[in-house]
């Protein structure tokens, strides 16, 4: 980190995330765009920390794809362990420069005051195209002050536009580290509501609770009565918690779903909590266990 | 292919969406306008303009059509004069946004002090941010206002070929072509232009710099009226390269004049658009190339890929 830019700290007090992350981001846009658009970004970035107001701010983060194009990142292993290293959990892997470029930008106007960033923060995301508004909430884990922010990350997961809920939802920390048990509970069970996928979910076994269990089974009632398809996915958070009326739905799954569901079961059985709870198909179970360590099944493959 | 560069979708139902993906329309303008009453202050005009540029957007994009939008104080409502100003000062947090290609509606209801000043200011905003102009031409005294709002333009220095002078009619063809602008003609099922009268408009001025759009809204109107038009054009013998600039090719020619609408956007899309924003429109994927299918079929039926 020899070379990060000295100039990001004027006027700031220091915070080491904030700093690592813009000095990232110089980087990895510097590689990824044209020399044009590197040059577009320092200067945008520069002028947004010494602006007097925030109209500098909105026409950078309006103008970014136009200068730096939308191509995907394409981060190196080395880049994501870099990343994780500065931030717990944080995951680029899929960002574009844009994207990055918006966040950078976000995190440039904070000039050490948490609350007039958080207001800043809410202002723009009210008034956000739909592409800011995902790479804004992309951005959710790096900024100062998180509990400050958290009414505006749970209005997103509230949106009816699935990249914005999956925008905050996926290959985020944030959620998992900020939201309380309702708020969690909610997103979860919205994402298998509109159709995305639970796997790239953090924390979602460390979160686990009676409560969602119980949502997720009554989702899952809901859905058979229609006779509707229910994803393997959603017993993940039902098996560890599984009350009586989630047995039964286990039991039926078990019985009568595809191996998809059963693999999902299995897995979900190895959280800790599983061990307790009293289920009529437990000796089959351990049949899988083998199978899930031989053949490396993740959450992502039974989704 | 066609575009409706005038199209005001926050009205118009998911039916209406499926049958204009159906009828070859890879992608619509919606200008910001009026919505049929007045707003009471300033936080109106912001979730306007982020819906347009937000959750309609993607809303577009699900029925497999590009969305794009022009924002700007209508003149009707410039005649609230504390809310215009108001309206006046947020504007420019939107100007740059992605999908943004025009500042309009823009122009005369009235023509009162109050309208004239939100015009100057936003032709100046305009030319601030680089932005083509969609001049919304009154509906009474038009052939007056329309030829004021070319002078007021011409007095700020505003290129013509930058500009879309819109519903125009047989009365004001002559001096708006004249001048050097891009011509605008909606095409309503009862008033203002049918698509008889605009076929023979075609005929005698040829296709330069003339546009169809149908400028649907939650008035009577027909999200079709573009489609139908060119279906009409080409039963009276139109040729298939004019009919393809004035339902295609002009509108992308002056709306992507800032670069935010690029026929990349629905012929290859990027896999980070397909994957979230956007579904793909099956229209496209028996080939690119403009193709007007036989007439006599029916409406529904009406594809032109
Ligand atoms: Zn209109």
């Amino acid at each position: 980190m020899a070379n990060a830019p000295h100039r990001f700290r004027n006027g700031r007090s220091e915070n080491a995330v904030l700093d690592g992350f813009l000095a990232l981001a110089d980087e990895w846009i510097a590689r990824a765009a044209d020399a044009g658009g590197a040059e577009w970004f320092r200067s945008a970035t520069n002028d947004i920390v010494h602006a007097a107001n925030d109209r500098t701010l909105g026409v950078a983060i309006g103008l970014a794809p136009r200068r730096l194009g939308k191509a995907d990142l394409a981060l190196t292993d080395d880049d994501r362990q870099r990343a994780a290293a500065l931030r717990p959990g944080f995951d680029p892997s899929d960002w574009s420069i844009d994207q990055l470029a918006r966040v950078a930008f976000m995190i440039a106007s904070h000039d050490g005051n948490d609350v007039a960033f958080a207001a800043r923060f809410d202002s723009f995301c009210s008034s956000a195209a739909l592409n800011e508004l995902i790479a804004l909430c992309r951005g959710l884990p790096l900024y100062p002050g998180a509990a400050l922010i958290e009414p505006r990350a749970r209005e997103a997961v509230r949106s009816g536009m699935k990249p914005v809920f999956e925008a905050v939802a996926h290959n985020n920390p944030y959620p998992g580290e900020v939201f309380g048990e309702d708020a969690w509970n909610h997103m979860v069970v919205k994402a298998l509501f509109i159709g995305s996928s639970l796997w790239p979910v953090q924390g979602l076994d460390a979160r686990a609770n009676p409560h969602l269990a119980r949502m997720l089974v009554d989702l899952a009632r809901e859905r058979w009565a229609a006779g509707r398809p229910v994803s393997a996915e959603l017993w993940r958070c039902v098996a560890p918690y599984a009350d009586a009326e989630g047995v039964a739905a286990l039991t039926r799954v078990w019985q009568g779903g595809e191996g998809k569901d059963r693999l999902a079961i299995a897995l979900a059985l190895q959280h800790p909590a599983g061990a307790s709870v009293d289920l009529p198909f437990r000796e089959e179970v351990v049949q899988f266990k083998t199978r899930l360590a031989a053949e490396k099944i993740g959450w992502r493959d039974v989704a | 292919m066609i575009i409706d560069p005038h199209a005001h979708m926050i009205s118009r139902t998911t039916d209406d969406y499926e049958a204009m993906a159906k009828a070859g329309i890879v992608a619509v303008i919606e200008p910001a306008f009026w919505l049929g009453q007045a707003r009471t202050n300033v936080g109106s005009f912001i979730d306007y303009f982020s819906l347009i540029s937000g959750f309609e957007r993607f809303r577009a994009g699900q029925f497999g059509i590009r969305h794009y939008c022009t924002i700007g104080l209508n003149p009707k409502e410039a005649n609230n004069e504390p809310l215009a100003e108001a309206v006046l000062d947020v504007l420019p947090r939107f100007l740059a946004k992605e999908g943004v290609v025009a500042m309009g509606e823009l122009g005369y209801d009235e023509q009162t002090p109050a309208e004239d000043r939100a015009l100057r200011a936003q032709i100046e905003l305009a030319k601030e941010f680089d932005l083509p102009i969609m001049i919304h031409t009154p509906h009474r005294d038009k052939h007056a206002g329309t030829l004021r709002t070319m002078d007021v333009l011409k007095e700020h220095n505003f290129d013509p070929a930058r500009c879309v002078i819109d519903h125009n009619n047989e009365e004001t063809i002559r001096d708006v072509l004249e001048r050097g602008y891009w011509l605008g003609f909606s095409i309503y099922p009862q008033t203002k232009m049918g698509s008889e009268r605009m076929a023979v408009l075609v005929e005698n001025y040829g296709p330069e710099r003339l546009i169809v759009n149908s400028a649907c809204d939650w008035g009577v109107s027909d999200p079709l009226a573009v489609a139908k038009t060119a279906r009409l054009m080409a039963q009276r013998g139109v040729s298939a390269e004019a009919i393809r600039k004035v339902v295609y090719g002009n509108a992308l020619a002056v709306y992507g004049l800032n670069g935010e609408m690029r026929e990349e956007h629905w012929l290859a899309p990027a896999p980070i658009d397909q994957r979230t924003l956007y579904e793909g429109n099956s229209v496209l994927r028996g080939g690119q190339t403009p193709r007007i299918e036989q007439p006599g079929r029916p409406v529904d039926e009406l594809r032109i890929t």
